[in-house]
């Protein structure tokens, strides 16, 4: 696979379109995000096939080479058009350049001009070096191995919190059973803990039979998307940029993406009017519109939104009846002073909103924040303002699955409920968190201030999350050398990056853009210490691209 | 209100899914009110008493606090290969339990699957052809995913079947076409019903794409034969099937006629042309075995015979979530390769995983003879997985006792069992079966001990149910 993948890479790159080997309206679906001309909006784009049928994409040892498939149930031909239609860049085709290249570099050293490949294409805190909160993996080490509670050693080597914590966790466990399947929700006593943070977050009350836990966000965001999508009727307001976590499960599911562009202008500021705009322009279409997804704090842009911008969006989902579908994984993420997370449901209960007013989803994620425990995939959704028998399906769907994995969702729990002032954990947990947020702080600062001097380039600051999006202003000479290469501008950009310094980012394109404009997604995860490196070769990179391109 | 019944997915409401339907939430209610509920309703055997394997909790403890593997007393509490093992298993990990890993799972544990699979099947497995996932449930989902495009698109299921095939297939808009198991060939699988099922299907303009097998069988615990699934991999093959082999309960086989054998390897057995034309996908997990790690949701695919661009296409479907959960992909490495001879830990492993497999195998036994020994139930013996599936010959008088209920017969049945004795069992209507005929399915895994008492007090309920409505309704006065 892995040699497919790069033998399909080289021919992307290297190739220009060939005649497909098997004729079939499908294969115009296949898109490839990063090859095809940056398509902003929402409409489907028809993009060159650019598969080659050559011998590097399969190897001798492999059974059912493309050649023979024909005869075969499942091919590219006959696998369900929504799985071609839909694309995730994240980990797209610049992520199997990096891993073709991390392999071979380690066996030719002398033959880059870097030593490592530096991840920044993807929020996965861990795997750049920030260290876990220890207290959440004491906790978690002994609900895996509950013997370890009744040994007197473990007292040398556990905080006296973490094993409390243990023990109320596991009562809270039906027969202390972290193997079971637990209910489809998530563990009863655990959502209890979530529901008490939210309260304590937000000063409204939080009901544990409202949350829902997940495998990560993401599941939820696709269990709503199965929820609210019937067919390419069916709409979901989605901003652009987005994380395509939304285009990819709005593909799958077979509805339609109603694009509203977030304004670069104005900070990635989010307009009602703009929203009012393209609602009005899906109706005309033909497209029942029946969410709004928000991401607060903004992936990939960053942004923080403003109380009063938040209490508008609800005004806007009540007055057209839209559920609310709140992307609130980074709520820990916030850099700067002038900013606050607040919560969509606090900003709608504040607002004198309940449930008969306005339907609601808030996802959040074990994955992001201090903790960044992305291996773990736990999250939940806390689902307000609708009908039981909607939630009733929504607990059906859940069900299918049996139920998310447990030591996930011990984390969540533990997430909304850290330790307290005065626990044994405390001041170390205080100082684990406070040290990783306010270097994430630093660096996202460093990062902006590094691209903002570079020439052409403008970013706006990280407000939150974890990624900045600058927006590039690439040379004429630069989009007609993309072209050639039957690349995206920006995707030609990154690559270019790539192979100059190791460095590996998303291209804009991958989340879409105005089109025109051109911008790559990086995440602001190195450890402080390879930062300054990072900005002297991403410096270097672009004054010599520059040199090379400059009109 | 923004989001009305009424406009939900049709996809949506038409999904059932009864293993945590209607008589599981009636259970988790009368468990609420004090009374004791005996969770036979899912394969989920530590909620039922079943201790974890003590080998594989250390190595995993140990990948949850690292910090550990530094301290100086950590010998005090974990043995030496455990604390190998973890150092392994962080050493295959970019960045811990903490970091998201390859999208289909991280490459080292890959590798262990397919050496087992080669150690199982003596054929070779190819680990970029395996993707990790959380828990069998999640691959079937993505297989189904890119099978079915749309209503024209069917599914052959074995009746009765585990309705995770029903209620995917369903949620994806697809036709579920139905195959029924010959209860009294004791569930066989007859190739001829097939045919009839995909001609049936045909005429009705539906495009059979793939078949799923379960072996063994759930519910209905049968081990298919190699003749017999000679006969169904040839049948994929000359009806352009992709066959979806669940084989989740491996591990778990309470006879010896028919040992374990896995499709690929029969597949692989066959040679030329079947071993290179059948598109095959087989499914394990933690969940089952003696291993019963259902909270980690852990679990593997393997797919033969699958075109590089369409593995390529699942591969990205897998990325759009990023990662399965890595604690479990470890739990998944530990599986298929547990403590050898000779290591510190082999003896209790050893011991622990033997004594949870004689264990099942008893209470398979014990289970079987006591439904047979109740009035009206015949039951076919548990030859693997972890269920019991008797049918329960209800009386008419049963029959309009349940129209006036407005419940379904064995949804009435399977409801007074529950409430006259804390059983919590599945409907056989919520996995499919014959018109007219009625079953429940059990999991035999209730403690040992408890056993002769469960089947006593479902003995004496059965009993008077069927006294009851035979003497009051029944044939007698109809």
């Amino acid at each position: 696979m892995r040699r497919f993948v790069i033998g399909q890479a080289k021919n992307l790159i290297d190739q220009t379109r060939r005649r497909c080997c098997q004729p079939h309206h499908h294969n115009n679906l296949r898109l490839l995000s990063l090859l095809r001309p940056s398509a902003s909006d929402s409409t489907t784009v028809s993009s060159p096939r650019l598969f080659s049928s050559s011998s590097s994409s399969s190897s001798s040892d492999m059974p059912g080479s493309d050649s023979s498939s024909s005869s075969l149930p499942v091919t590219l031909d006959s696998i369900n058009p929504k799985v071609l239609k839909c694309e995730y860049a994240v980990r797209g085709e610049i992520v199997s350049i990096a891993q073709r290249l991390q392999d071979d570099l380690k066996i030719n050293k002398d033959a880059y001009p870097f030593d490592e490949i530096i991840y920044c294409n993807i929020g996965n805190p861990q795997s750049l070096g920030q260290q876990p909160i220890t207290f959440f993996r004491e906790v978690l080490a002994l609900c895996s191995h509950t013997a370890l509670l009744d040994e007197s050693a473990t007292h040398g080597l556990f905080s006296s919190d973490s094993i409390d914590r243990a023990w109320k966790i596991l009562d809270q466990i039906p027969g202390k059973a972290t193997g079971a399947y637990s209910h489809s929700q998530g563990i009863k006593g655990l959502r209890d803990a979530i529901a008490a943070g939210i309260e304590a977050r937000d000063g409204f009350p939080a009901d544990p039979n409202d949350i829902f836990m997940t495998d990560g966000a993401s599941p939820g965001v696709h269990m709503m998307m199965q929820l609210l999508i019937s067919s390419e009727k069916d709409g979901i307001l989605c901003p652009i940029p987005q994380y395509p976590l939304y285009s990819a499960s709005i593909a799958l599911h077979g509805g339609s993406l109603v694009p509203y562009y977030l304004d670069e202008a104005s900070g990635w500021g989010l307009e009602i009017s703009e929203l009012k705009k393209q609602l009005e322009d899906a109706k005309s279409k033909g497209i029942t519109v029946r969410a709004l997804a928000v991401i607060n704090p903004g992936n990939p842009t960053g942004q923080v939104l403003s109380e009063e911008n938040q209490r508008d969006i609800v005004d806007f989902c009540k007055k057209e009846g839209l559920v609310l579908l709140a992307d609130e994984v980074y709520q820990e993420n916030v850099y700067v002073p002038d900013k606050k997370f607040h919560s969509f449901k606090k900003v709608a209960r504040s607002m004198g909103y309940g449930e008969k007013d306005i339907s609601l989803v808030s996802f959040q994620s074990i994955s992001k924040g201090y903790y960044g425990e992305c291996g773990k995939r736990g999250g939940y959704m806390e689902v307000t303002g609708f009908t039981s028998d909607v939630r009733e399906q929504i607990y059906k769907v859940a069900s299918v699955n049996l139920c998310s994995n447990i030591s996930g969702q011990i984390l969540a729990s533990l997430v909304m409920s850290p330790p307290k002032p005065g626990d044994d954990s405390y001041d170390s947990y205080i100082a684990e968190k406070e040290g990783i947020l306010s270097s994430l702080a630093t660096r996202a600062k460093t990062l902006e201030e590094a691209l903002n001097k570079l020439e052409g380039v403008t970013c706006n600051r990280a407000e939150g999350a974890m990624y900045l999006f600058p927006c590039i202003n690439l040379p004429q000479k630069a989009i007609a050398a993309a072209e050639a290469a039957k690349t995206a501008p920006d995707a030609f950009y990154c690559k270019r990056l790539l192979n100059a310094t190791g460095i590996v980012v998303v291209p804009g394109s991958g989340f879409r853009q105005v089109p025109g404009t051109w911008h790559f997604r990086c995440t602001i995860l190195p450890q402080e210490d390879k930062i300054p490196a990072i900005v002297n070769r991403l410096t270097e990179f672009h004054k010599s691209f520059m040199d090379e391109f400059r009109d | 209100m923004a989001l009305e019944y009424d406009l939900l997915n049709e996809n949506v409401k038409k999904c059932q899914y009864a293993v945590r339907g209607e008589l599981y939430l009636r259970a988790s209610e009368l468990q609420k009110e004090g009374k004791k509920i005996i969770f036979t309703n899912v394969g989920n055997p530590h909620a039922l008493g079943q201790k974890p394997l003590t080998f594989p909790r250390q190595v995993v403890a140990l990948c949850q606090a690292p910090f550990l593997l530094d301290d100086p007393n950590v010998g005090m509490l974990f043995p030496a290969d455990a604390i190998a093992r973890a150092k392994h298993y962080l050493s295959l990990t970019s960045g811990g339990l903490g970091a998201y890993s390859d999208s289909r799972g991280l490459p080292g544990v890959r590798k262990e699957v397919a050496e087992f699979i080669q150690r199982r099947d003596g054929y070779p497995s190819d680990p970029e052809l395996i993707f990790l996932t959380d828990g069998a449930s999640k691959g079937v989902m993505q297989i189904l995913n890119c099978v079915i495009r749309g209503e024209g698109d069917g599914i052959l299921v074995p009746v009765p079947q585990y309705p995770l095939y029903s209620a995917t297939i369903s949620l994806l808009g697809g036709s579920l076409v139905p195959y029924y198991l010959d209860e009294s060939e004791n569930w066989g699988l007859d190739v001829n019903n097939l045919r009839q099922s995909v001609a049936q299907a045909r005429s009705q303009g539906i495009s059979v794409r793939a078949m799923v097998i379960i072996n063994p069988g759930n519910p209905t615990g049968q081990c298919l034969s190699e003749a017999n699934l000679k006969e169904i991999l040839k049948f994929c093959y000359n009806e352009k099937l992709v066959l979806l082999g669940d084989e989740v309960y491996q591990q778990n086989i309470y006879q010896d006629e028919r040992p374990f054998i896995s499709s690929k390897k029969v597949l692989m057995d066959m040679g030329s042309p079947f071993s290179k034309g059948v598109q095959l996908v087989s499914f394990h997990t933690v969940s089952k075995g003696y291993w019963g790690e259902c909270g980690q949701r852990g679990g593997y695919f393997e797919m033969t015979n699958f075109p590089p661009r369409v593995v390529e296409e699942i591969y990205k479907v897998a990325s759009i979530a990023l990662s399965p959960n890595v604690s479990a992909q470890i739990f998944m490495g530990l599986m298929v390769s547990p403590p050898k001879p000779g290591d510190i830990s082999y003896d209790q492993f050893a011991r622990e995983s033997k004594g949870i497999l004689e264990s099942l195998r008893r209470r398979a036994k014990i289970m079987t003879d006591g439904f047979n020994s109740c009035k009206n139930v015949v039951c076919n013996f548990t030859e693997g997985a972890m269920y019991s599936f008797p049918q329960i010959r209800l009386p008419p008088g049963a029959l309009q006792a349940a129209k006036q209920a407005g419940k379904v017969p064995d949804v009435f049945y399977c409801l007074k069992l529950l409430e006259a004795t804390g059983i919590s069992t599945v409907p056989g209507s919520g996995f499919g079966q014959k018109e007219g005929v009625f079953h429940l399915r059990t999991t035999i895994l209730p403690a040992e001990e408890e056993m002769p008492e469960i089947m006593d007090s479902f003995k004496k309920f059965n009993d008077e149910f069927m006294a009851q409505y035979e003497n009051g309704f029944g044939y007698s006065r109809m």
